[in-house]
This record gives C-alpha cells, sequence and structure tokens, in this order.
C-alpha cells in the first residue's frame, strides 16, 4: 500500500496519545514489539482526504534521554526512519512539562505539529492559551483538540500533513535555544569540532550530539567512541572541563543547568501572552485532589483500596460464572459429538481426551480472565491504579520492590484469577532491571486462573464447608510469599538501587469503552494464544504418555479370559455381573495406567514425592502441570478414570480422591502449595525469556520447583506426623 | 528573605518555592525532566497512608515523589 506521509505520534504519558492514536488510525492498527527489545511498537493507518496517513505511535515519555527503553525506542525510531513530520500531544493543563519534551523534539529539528489534547479541561483550572501564538513561537503548527471528542483531530492531521509538504526534501533544522554564558561557548566549540570532522552527522544534528555530550548520554558517548575515538576524547574532555567548572563556581552539573536553561525557554515562551492564568484559580484543588482526599487518607485509602479489591473478585466470579458454564458444556457436547461420530480407537481417543478436553479446560476459563482484564483495565484507565501503587509503594519498598509492582501482582492473581503471561509483560513498566527481574520472578507465585481449578478441587474434597475461607488464604499466602521471596532475591542474587518514585498521578478519568476493550483484549489474547499453541501440544503429548505403550498381549488376554469367566459365572444375576465386570475394567485401566510412559514416571518419582505426600497419580499431574497448570486437573482426572468418566466431571473426580486412602487433608494442603509455587507454565517461561534471559527463565523453573518442594515437604511432615491429620 | 527548608520538612497544605535540586544521575534526571527546577511552585497536598511518598501539586499536574528524593530538594515556603 502507498501512503502519502509517514507520521510519528509523540507525548507525554497521560497526555491523551493513546486516545488520539485509537482516535485517527481506528482499528487500522498494528501492534508488534521493536527488535530485541521489548516495547511495544503500533502503527496504524489514517486517512485524510482520501490519502492514507500511515502513523507509528512513539512510546510515551516525558524526554527524550537516554535513561529508559521507552526513550530511546523514541529518538531511535526518530533518527532512524526519519517520519515526514512528528506529531505532538500536549497536556494543555500541564503546559510546561509537556513542553519540555516538545523543546526536545525541536531541537532534534524533525518537522513539527502540535495537538494541544484536552483544552475543554482548561476552563476549570481558569487558565486560557493562545494556541496560535504557541505555534508562531515555536515555529510549528499548534492546533487544540479534545480526542475523547473527536474534535480538531481533523484539522491537526491538516496541519502535520501541510508542515510536511512545506519541509519535504529539505534538511530538518534544529531549534537553537541558548544555554547560558557557561555552556554557550563551550556549545559552539563542540558544534565546529563535530562539523569539521562529520562526527556522527549523517544521523544527529551537530549541536544536538553536543549538547547529548555535555548530558552524559550514554547512548551517543557509546556511538561516539565507536566512530571517532579521537574526537569523541577530546569532546569529552571539553565536558569535563566545563564540568570541573560548573561544580566550583555554581555547585551544579551541566545536565542540570541545561534542564534549567530548556524549562526558562519554556517560561519565556509561555509568558509571551501565549498563558493567561486567573490567579484566584491557580491554587484551587482540582477535582482528582479532592477525590485524592478520600481515596488516598489515611485511614479510609486502605480501607477502600481492600474493598475495590474484594469487589473485583466478587464481580470476576459474579460475571464470569455463566459464560465459564456454557462454555463448559459446549466442549463437553463437542467432545461427546465427536466421540459418538468417530467410535472406540485411538484417534478418537486423542481429539476427545487429548485435544478437546485439554484445550477447552483452558477456553473454558476465558471468560474469567476476559472480565478480570476488563476490570483490572477500568482501575488502570481510571487512574486508580496508580493510587495503589503510591499508597503501597513504603511497603513494597522494604520488599525490594517499586510501587508499580502492584499491577503486574494484580495481573498474575494478586486478585485470585490473573494470569501470569500478561502480569509478567507488565513489569516492563519498572525502571531498574533489578526491580524488574524481582518482580518478574515473583508474579508467577500468585494464585493465576489456571491454578485456581486446582484449588477449587482440592477444597471441594477437604474443606467443602471452609472453601471460601481456604482460596483467601491462598491469595494472602501468596502475596506473603510473592514479597518475601522478592526480598531474599533482592538481597542475594539481584542487589541494587531502588527506582525512583518520581510519577505522575494522572487525574481521574472515567475510562472510555474503547480503551477498556483494547486492553481487555490485548491482554486475554495472550492468554488464549496459549490454548492453541503450548498446550495443545502438551495435551496430545500428555495423551501418548498416557495411552502407551499398551499392556503386553499377555496381560490382556488373561483380562479378557477373567471377562469371559464372569460373563459365564454370574449370568443369572446379571447386576452382580456388571458389577464385578467394572471392577475388572477398573483394574484392567489402573495396570494399563502404571504400565504407560507417563504412569511410570510417575512411578518412579514415588520414592522422592512421597516426602510431600505425593503419590504417582499427583506426581503424574504435577508433570503435566510443568507445561501449564491447567493439565493438572485434568491429568489426575484421566489418571483416575482414563476415558472411562468424563475427565471434565469434576464431581467424579472428587469422588475418586476422597476414596483414595493415599490422599488425606496433609496431602491436600501440600499439593495446594506445591502447585501455587512451583515452576512457571511454558508460557510464562517463554516471556521471562523474552524479557529476561536463558539463564533467568532456568532460575525461575529450577528456584520455584525447589521452594515448592521444600515448603511442601515441611507443611506435610508437619501436618502428616505432628498433627497426624 | 525566607529560610531554605529541605522538601520533605513541609507540612500538608503548605506551598513553597523550588530554590535548589541537588540531585545527579538518573533520580535527577527524573526530577528534572517533571519540572521540578529552581522557581517551580509546588504544594504538599498530601501524603501516603505511611507517610511515604508525598503527593505534589505542581503547575497543572500532581506528582509523586518518595521521602528521600525529596531529600534532595531544598524550597522556600511562599
Amino acid at each position: 500500500m502507498e501512503y502519502s506521509l509517514h507520521a510519528a505520534l509523540a507525548g507525554n504519558p497521560n497526555s491523551g496519545k493513546s486516545t488520539v492514536f485509537n482516535a485517527l488510525t481506528g482499528s487500522r492498527q498494528h501492534v508488534g514489539n521493536y527488535p530485541g527489545i521489548t516495547v511495544e511498537k503500533k502503527d496504524g493507518v489514517a486517512k485524510l482526504a482520501g490519502k492514507s496517513i500511515f502513523i507509528t505511535d512513539l512510546p510515551g515519555t516525558y524526554s527524550l534521554t537516554a535513561y529508559s527503553q521507552e526513550e530511546l525506542v523514541a529518538r531511535r525510531t526518530l533518527v532512524e526512519e526519519r517520519p515526514d513530520v512528528v506529531i505532538n500531544i500536549i497536556d494543555s493543563g500541564a503546559l510546561s512539562r509537556n513542553l519540555y519534551l516538545t523543546v526536545q523534539l525541536l531541537e532534534m529539528g524533525a518537522p513539527l505539529a502540535l495537538g494541544l489534547n484536552m483544552l475543554d479541561e482548561l476552563p476549570a483550572k481558569g487558565i486560557s492559551i493562545d494556541v496560535k501564538r504557541l505555534g508562531r513561537l515555536l515555529g510549528c503548527p499548534a492546533t487544540g483538540t479534545v480526542a475523547r471528542n473527536n474534535k480538531g483531530l481533523n484539522e491537526l492531521l491538516m496541519n502535520a500533513q501541510d508542515i510536511a509538504e512545506q519541509r519535504r526534501g529539505k534538511p530538518w533544522e534544529p531549534l537553537k535555544i541558548s544555554y547560558g554564558s557557561d555552556l554557550d561557548p563551550v556549545i559552539e566549540q563542540m558544534t565546529a569540532l563535530i562539523e569539521q570532522n562529520c562526527f556522527l552527522t549523517g544521523k544527529y544534528p551537530a549541536r544536538w550530539t553536543a549538547i547529548k555530550y555535555l548530558e552524559a548520554d550514554e547512548e551517543i558517548l557509546a556511538l561516539g567512541s565507536d566512530e571517532n575515538s579521537e574526537v569523541a576524547a577530546c569532546l569529552q574532555e571539553m565536558y569535563e572541563r566545563v564540568s570541573r567548572h560548573l561544580k566550583t563556581t555554581l555547585d551544579t552539573y551541566p545536565e542540570a543547568v541545561i534542564a534549567d536553561y530548556r524549562y526558562g525557554f519554556i517560561s519565556s515562551v509561555l509568558r509571551n501572552g501565549v498563558v493567561t492564568q486567573r490567579d484566584e484559580l491557580a491554587w484551587r484543588a482540582s477535582l482528582s485532589d479532592k477525590i485524592d482526599t478520600v481515596l488516598t487518607n489515611t485511614f479510609l485509602g486502605p480501607l477502600i483500596m481492600g474493598g475495590i479489591i474484594y469487589l473485583i473478585y466478587k464481580l470476576t466470579f459474579l460475571l464470569g460464572e455463566a459464560p465459564l458454564g456454557y462454555l463448559e458444556s459446549f466442549f463437553g457436547w463437542l467432545g461427546e459429538t465427536v466421540g459418538g461420530i468417530l467410535g472406540e480407537g485411538a484417534l478418537s481417543s486423542l481429539l476427545v481426551d487429548g485435544v478437546i478436553g485439554g484445550v477447552g479446560a483452558v477456553l473454558g476459563f476465558a471468560p474469567l480472565i476476559m472480565v478480570i482484564f476488563m476490570l483490572i483495565a477500568i482501575l488502570e484507565d481510571s487512574g486508580y491504579m496508580a493510587r495503589m501503587a503510591y499508597m503501597l509503594d513504603r511497603i513494597f519498598r522494604y520488599f525490594g520492590l517499586h510501587g508499580n509492582t502492584v499491577m503486574p501482582f494484580i495481573i498474575s492473581g494478586g486478585i485470585a484469577g490473573g494470569c501470569a503471561v500478561p502480569g509478567v509483560m507488565a513489569t516492563r513498566t519498572l525502571r531498574s532491571p533489578k526491580e524488574k527481574l524481582a518482580s518478574m520472578l515473583t508474579a508467577p507465585l500468585f494464585a493465576c486462573g489456571a491454578k485456581l481449578p486446582v484449588f477449587l478441587l482440592i477444597c471441594a474434597v477437604f474443606f467443602p464447608q471452609n472453601a471460601d475461607l481456604v482460596m483467601f488464604l491462598i491469595t494472602v499466602g501468596a502475596w506473603a510469599l510473592a514479597l518475601l521471596v522478592a526480598r531474599l532475591l533482592r538481597s542475594t542474587v539481584l542487589r541494587g538501587d531502588a527506582t525512583p518514585f518520581v510519577m505522575e498521578l494522572p487525574p481521574y478519568r472515567m475510562p472510555t469503552l474503547k480503551g477498556v476493550l483494547l486492553h481487555m483484549w490485548e491482554r486475554t489474547w495472550a492468554y488464549v494464544r496459549k490454548a492453541g499453541t503450548i498446550i495443545l501440544a502438551v495435551t496430545i503429548v500428555i495423551w501418548a504418555g498416557l495411552s502407551y505403550p499398551k499392556l503386553p498381549a499377555e496381560m490382556s488376554a488373561s483380562y479378557a479370559e477373567q471377562r469371559t469367566r464372569i460373563e459365564a459365572e454370574l449370568a443369572a444375576d446379571k447386576s452382580a455381573m456388571e458389577e464385578a465386570l467394572a471392577e475388572l475394567d477398573n483394574q484392567e485401566a489402573q495396570d494399563t495406567l502404571r504400565h504407560s510412559y507417563a504412569g511410570r514416571m510417575g512411578v518412579g518419582l514415588e520414592p522422592v514425592s512421597q516426602y510431600a505426600g505425593f503419590d504417582w497419580r499427583a506426581n503424574l499431574a504435577l508433570i503435566g502441570g510443568f507445561a501449564a497448570k491447567e493439565v493438572v486437573v485434568s491429568t489426575l482426572g484421566t489418571a483416575y478414570s482414563l476415558g472411562e468418566v468424563d475427565p471434565e466431571d469434576a464431581g467424579n473426580l472428587q469422588a475418586e480422591i476422597k476414596a483414595d486412602p493415599s490422599w488425606n487433608i496433609a496431602v491436600g494442603i501440600s499439593f495446594i502449595i506445591f502447585v501455587l509455587i512451583y515452576a512457571p507454565c511454558f508460557p510464562t517461561l517463554a516471556v521471562i525469556k523474552q524479557e529476561a534471559s536463558w539463564g533467568w527463565m532456568i532460575f525461575a523453573t529450577v528456584f520455584n520447583t525447589g521452594l515448592a518442594f521444600a515448603l511442601s515437604v515441611i507443611a506435610y511432615q508437619l501436618l502428616h506426623r505432628i498433627l497426624i491429620l | 528573605m525566607k529560610d531554605k527548608v529541605p522538601l520533605r520538612s513541609l507540612k500538608v497544605g503548605q506551598r513553597a518555592e523550588v530554590v535548589s535540586v541537588d540531585a545527579a544521575g538518573e533520580m535527577g534526571r527524573r526530577i528534572r525532566d517533571m519540572g521540578l527546577v529552581p522557581g517551580c511552585q509546588l504544594e504538599v497536598i498530601g501524603r501516603a497512608p505511611l507517610r511515604d511518598p508525598v503527593a505534589l501539586r505542581l503547575n497543572g499536574f500532581t506528582l509523586t515523589l518518595r521521602n528521600n528524593e525529596a531529600d534532595h530538594i531544598l524550597v522556600e515556603l511562599i
């Protein structure tokens, strides 16, 4: 497809940039990842008067330094893709802070079009802005917009197109601002040196590179010494000289001076007739501030937070239960129908027990996951999630984490029923690599949606009266454990500094339906996708492991012989005959299972697993669960019935477990602990590998399984031997 | 001329103007990126339930930072 224009969308977080992007591109979006790093890359196509405009949504940033991946990505995209125009979305209510990014974009020299967003919120703040004048003073067209109501967006696109046409084919024109009598001469010298040697000038404007050297920008310093180490050393020396000078005379750093002058430039522009502020409204508390006096109040804040978490928990099950039931009966019906058509045999068993049973178990949970992700998206988009981070930061910091860890934890199952796959992805918002790793490794310790059926099963068998209480204890226990493990990791293998908590508390906003649905869909998709890939493959492998090798011929023959004998002996008493035959069938199924590869593995692990109270069937289920926790219950079902009874029918499984002497309360509790903690599922491990490395992926598997086994053994031995349960 | 005090010592409801920011590295840059530079006016609008972090009202938006980060910022009451 031919595009008339390539535009990049830049702006601060919470400036309404995503709303603008969604409004401009509608459903014509593509979400991917920047190669090698984990920042999301969003592209879309906007239509303007019959033309197609290709739009890249840059990550939201406050600045263009090299401190975060988002900023690096934004910068690289500008330099490497050279968009025809950059559309800079600005929150008009926080104009000076938003213009800090604008100034840096102008210093790079890209053709710029400003969109002053959320213009409708200004009257309440007593501010009025002369939009056109601001554009004239900065030398780029400015348009007032209200993205939520689609106002001004067409005009913004038109202005962007105009400036792109005007500047097409011409070199970028970097803005020059003064950095004061200490730095200006140095910048001049550096710029001259850079121009003489054509140092990085293929990509970056000379003056910009000079300023980056004064800001000690890691990326540019590295690029510089690769390009020409002599010039780089010379620039470095100039930087050090002026640095020493500033330290002795003003006790400050070049970086700080540069920031001060940028803000100085911005306020001189704003004071030049752009902004008028009615003084009596200047310090008036905004609606958000008033709400916060209640929602983050010392006493009410934590209470309300607890209430909201409880409400989400309740709502999830209330809203998710009915569709969950429908899907379960649908897969049950599908299994029966397919089984009926194909009759008995290996293919039928593979499709019904393996594929439909396994994938159905995962997809069955999708509605629940969808509801919880919708509610989490509302928490996020409304601005409440940031308040949770604010209130919990002090506690999280004690455990070596950051207030923002609250989001990955909640998504992973901090409110029982999340999923660690999007949870681990959500650790992207953490800046410090150590904190990010600690959050990533502890997020899989929560009670995610896949572990819930296991807990519900055990509760139904051993704690039918107190299932709610036990589920609550599991959730609380998971939090305590995740925090303690984080603390352990942060004081041993992941020692390091904390990330600053310099963070914007975005104003409360009514979430838009579109935004919530998009968020919900992206995360649910990550969960559903594993049903079609990893879980499908695993269920087939497990099915094969449970079905082969078949019993040796002489044993099958012996069973057939016994069957004939029973039929002959008890021909008179029909019910007695049926009972005896069923008994025999069950015996044969057990033998077949023990004889299979998976059965032998389960039996082989018994000498070790007995310390935690697990017999070979439990082992079998847990081995399956390495791939995905959804498999645990269905494998247990298969292990007890092997296709004779519908493995999805938990009622039967409950009865089987209750009747089995190798299960008791101590085993049940030990089993819950093990399932909660042991190795993250394959999809989660894949994300950990992608976000961190192979090494950390292996660490997560080994460490979590070791910890799970140790705690299960302790729990089992205590309960069984000392309390004699 | 009023006294310069660290930002940490401010009570909820007090207003001040930033005099100096003594922080280098990432913390310094994050603080400056958010507009906490000399001359910037702010009001302490709240503290988290455990007294830390603190919430500040700046020019048009609300910012949070921890007490140990506020230690690097000297202000003058207004």
